[in-house]
């Protein structure tokens, strides 16, 4: 086990080395700091003092790959892409265009985005095999038809609406909970009820669906029949049988997505100004802050490399017939 | 004419639409699902549906400039046609069929004295004398004589159906009778009777036809959906954002569809080592967050298209040019999954016997790729194709909120809720720009979906069971 999660661990060095060039090549290559300082000086009547200034304040007044005129490591160490990209391996963020403490920023910001994604997400995950396994029980009937019926309309809504019309009709019209805002502590419940739920309204069509295919792919097998020809009722089979079998595949893809939701969600932050990571992103998008898009960038393809790792360590875990090898 | 990057595109993607139609016409394994697919009745709904909005927006690529026209624009068929309702601008907002502006400003009365109050309106209810009393029952009239309209279309076009109908009949029974009259076996043709699919494509169309022809001859006279904060009219912002929807759903998977496949199949079918870079190269794509690498992609786009600002001279140039890089971003983004998947599938598929008989028989590894692997894998391909269609036309909307979508001048449902999200804290509220890009967006997406399970369930072996 040990010795197959180091092999991962190792396995999953290129792939950040790989996500790491690109972002290179996509932030550095592609545009040089050069039109970057211009972008942010404004577009006209740019001189070429002030570009060299904020190249030099922000630390991208050395070549990008191999600097000749230093000495000796000097060469390798002096250039944008050691300072700026190999440090990320070392999850030093850096300083962000704007000037303030990337690493700093980013702890902080984790947390509100923990407490409006992960109670969405464990929520939404009940409701929506509530909602698969009552579709199943009574199948091939009209409920049955309506209830696919029902996903297929939920699912066919931009999640921008289901935002905009909790915000009006519970925080508006009913002023039920405040529209928008974040609070430290147990102060921020009432601030995190109008989100969550409707992350987890938004989920339910698409959720509610898959759920409702893998039920259906496990009722059908022999056990299942087996079973029920036991005399087990159909709500035993459904408990007891069906729904630990199908939990397997619904938990790996759960556990995958577990590490981004340090990430938060980008419209819902944004929707609520929850200060989390989201928003914080959407931010740096905006005011085209590139340190920060890179950082969260990179920080993204940590959490989704440590996603898979969970996800085959997982499978061992409930699922006796995989074999790590 | 002009042609712009997407329409190029488009007009591409019609022509290979048209040569794959032809070439499978007449190949049973094709048959055989089209034909669940027409016996459907919501997956024909659903078809005329999307087809309708796939003519707007066919309308809508058609690009040139006025001939007489000094401003250099280029316009399209469908701006030309609604020609009315682009230049017909308020002032600011006002409600649907209102003919006042929605807020109240000092006018200037016939006398010369200033009055608070709802200025009329420069074009919406303009015909009208008194629009206290005369603009319901006007709203009314207008309305039932576009419906009048297209219903009597659609009688001609129903009337015109069955006489080619009656007469296909009849002549196969001219054919049939004489000859062979007594002769068992052969008899003469009675109609077939209209299925039940049909007959619901007749329903849809004598909605939709008439709702058309009605909102359009309307919209001559009023702002059907009202006008926005600039004063533009919001049905034509939500007709014309049809056309960015369609560029973004079909696009996409146009741009990523080759590398997908071809990576897939050579990935499962050689193994090795070129199975080995391929995984690497998707997971690597997959590790990074899709939203972020949008941003960052379109982050770097705005920087060049800011430094090279001679080379994008108009605003439609521009806002094409944006649309076809999204495009473009997008397809890297979603190709890694049709990948995996088709990788699974010819790894299935290559150890099948009739390609080991192949390959015993010494065909040659790429005839067996093109002959023998491509074809079985196509119905993942199509598959994935519908079901994406719709999440894009979805993403398209989430993008623009965040500034990473399409150009903020060009018209399109997202842009069109992110302008108008602002004006929800507003007191009277402006409802009308969010309702119109949702029945829109909703009737489009909605299709889509229904449509898209249609298919998956006609094409998708697994689920050939339950018809």
């Amino acid at each position: 086990m040990t010795q197959y999660i180091i092999r991962r661990l190792l396995y999953s060095l290129p792939l950040l080395m790989g996500v790491n060039i690109l972002t290179f090549v996509l932030f550095f290559v592609v545009n040089s700091p050069d039109d970057m300082a211009r972008m942010q000086l404004g577009q006209k009547h740019v001189t070429e003092q002030a570009i060299a200034n904020w190249k030099q304040q922000h630390g991208y007044d050395v070549p990008l790959l191999w600097n000749s005129d230093a000495q000796g490591e000097k060469k390798l160490i002096n250039t944008i892409f050691y300072q700026k990209s190999v440090g990320l391996f070392l999850f030093r963020f850096g300083v962000s265009d704007s000037g303030r403490n990337i690493g700093a920023d980013i702890k902080e910001r984790a947390w509100p985005s923990l407490a409006v994604a992960l109670p969405t997400l464990m929520i939404g995950l009940l409701v929506n095999i509530c909602f698969a396994l009552m579709m199943v029980l009574f199948r091939s009937t009209y409920l049955e038809h309506a209830g696919i019926v029902l996903c297929v309309i939920l699912m066919s809504i931009s999640s921008l609406f289901y935002i905009i019309g909790g915000q009006f009709f519970i925080g508006k019209v009913l002023r039920l909970v405040p529209i928008s805002g974040y609070d430290d502590g147990m102060a921020a419940i009432k601030f995190l009820i109008l989100p969550v739920l409707i992350g987890v309204f938004s989920g339910i069509g698409s959720g509610a669906r898959w759920y409702r295919t893998l039920f259906l792919e496990e009722v059908e097998k022999d056990y299942v029949r087996t079973a029920r020809a036991k005399g087990l009722s159909e709500t035993q089979t459904l408990f007891r049988h069906v729904l630990p079998n199908a939990m397997i595949p619904i938990l790996t893809g759960v556990v995958v997505v577990l590490p981004l939701l340090f990430m938060g969600s980008l419209i819902m932050e944004s929707f609520f100004s929850i200060p989390g990571l989201g928003s914080y992103t959407i931010d740096a998008i905006n005011s085209q802050d590139f340190a920060i898009v890179r950082a969260m960038v990179f920080l993204g393809s940590v959490l989704y490399v440590i996603g898979l790792l969970l996800t085959d360590i997982s499978y061992t875990l409930v699922d006796p017939r995989v074999r790590l090898s | 004419m002009v042609v712009l990057w997407t329409d190029a595109l488009i007009y591409l993607l019609i022509v290979v639409m048209l040569t794959l139609g032809l070439y499978l016409r007449g190949k049973e394994h094709i048959q055989r699902p089209l034909q669940q697919i027409s016996r459907s009745k919501i997956g024909m709904v659903s078809l005329v549906v999307l087809v309708f909005f796939v003519l707007i927006g066919l309308l809508d690529s058609v690009h040139f400039k006025p001939a007489n026209d000094k401003k250099n624009e280029i316009i399209s068929l469908l701006d030309d046609w609604a020609t009315p309702l682009r230049e017909h601008g308020e002032k600011t907002y006002s409600a649907p069929f209102a003919t006042t502006l929605y807020s109240k400003e000092m006018i200037m009365l016939a006398d010369g004295s200033m009055q608070w109050g709802y200025p009329r309106l420069e074009f919406g209810g303009r015909h009208l004398d008194d629009p206290e009393t005369q603009r319901i029952p006007d709203i009314l009239q207008k309305g039932l004589y576009g419906l009048a309209q297209g219903l009597g279309l659609m009688g001609l076009f129903m009337l015109l159906c069955y006489a080619v109908r009656q007469t296909y009949y009849e002549r196969l029974n001219f054919i049939v009778r004489p000859e062979c009259e007594g002769r068992e076996g052969i008899e003469a043709q009675d109609p077939e009777p209209i299925s039940p699919s049909t007959k619901a494509v007749w329903l849809v169309l004598f909605i939709i036809v008439p709702l058309a022809t009605a909102l359009i001859h309307l919209s001559a006279y009023y702002h059907v959906f009202g006008t926005d904060k600039v004063g533009e009219d919001v049905f034509y912002q939500a007709v014309k954002s049809i056309r960015t929807g369609l560029v973004i759903g079909t696009l996409t998977t146009l741009i990523m569809l080759p590398m997908a496949i071809i990576f897939g199949i050579l990935a499962g079918f050689f193994r090795g080592w070129v199975d080995d870079i391929i995984q690497y190269i998707y997971t690597t794509l997959n590790s990074i967050p899709g939203v972020l690498l949008i941003a960052a992609s379109i982050l770097m786009v705005q920087v060049y298209m800011a430094n090279h600002e001679a080379d994008f001279t108009s605003v439609i140039v521009r806002a094409d040019m944006r649309l076809l890089f999204l495009c473009m971003i997008l397809g890297v983004t979603s190709w890694t999954g049709l990948c995996r998947l088709l990788r699974a599938e010819t790894l299935k598929l290559r150890e099948m016997e009739y390609v080991q008989a192949a390959q015993a028989l010494g065909v040659k590894q790429d005839t067996i790729l093109v002959r023998h692997i491509l074809p079985n894998v196509m119905h993942i391909v199509l598959i994935s194709v519908v079901l994406d269609f719709s999440s894009l036309v979805l993403a398209e909307a989430v993008l623009s909120y965040i500034n990473i979508g399409v150009d903020p001048t060009s018209y399109s449902w997202g842009n069109m809720i992110n302008g108008a999200r602002l004006e929800m804290a507003r007191e009277p509220i402006v409802w009308w720009s969010l309702t119109a890009a949702f029945v829109f967006m909703f009737a489009l997406v909605l299709a889509a979906n229904l449509f898209a399970d249609v298919v998956q369930d006609a094409f998708d072996p697994r689920r050939s069971g339950n018809e």
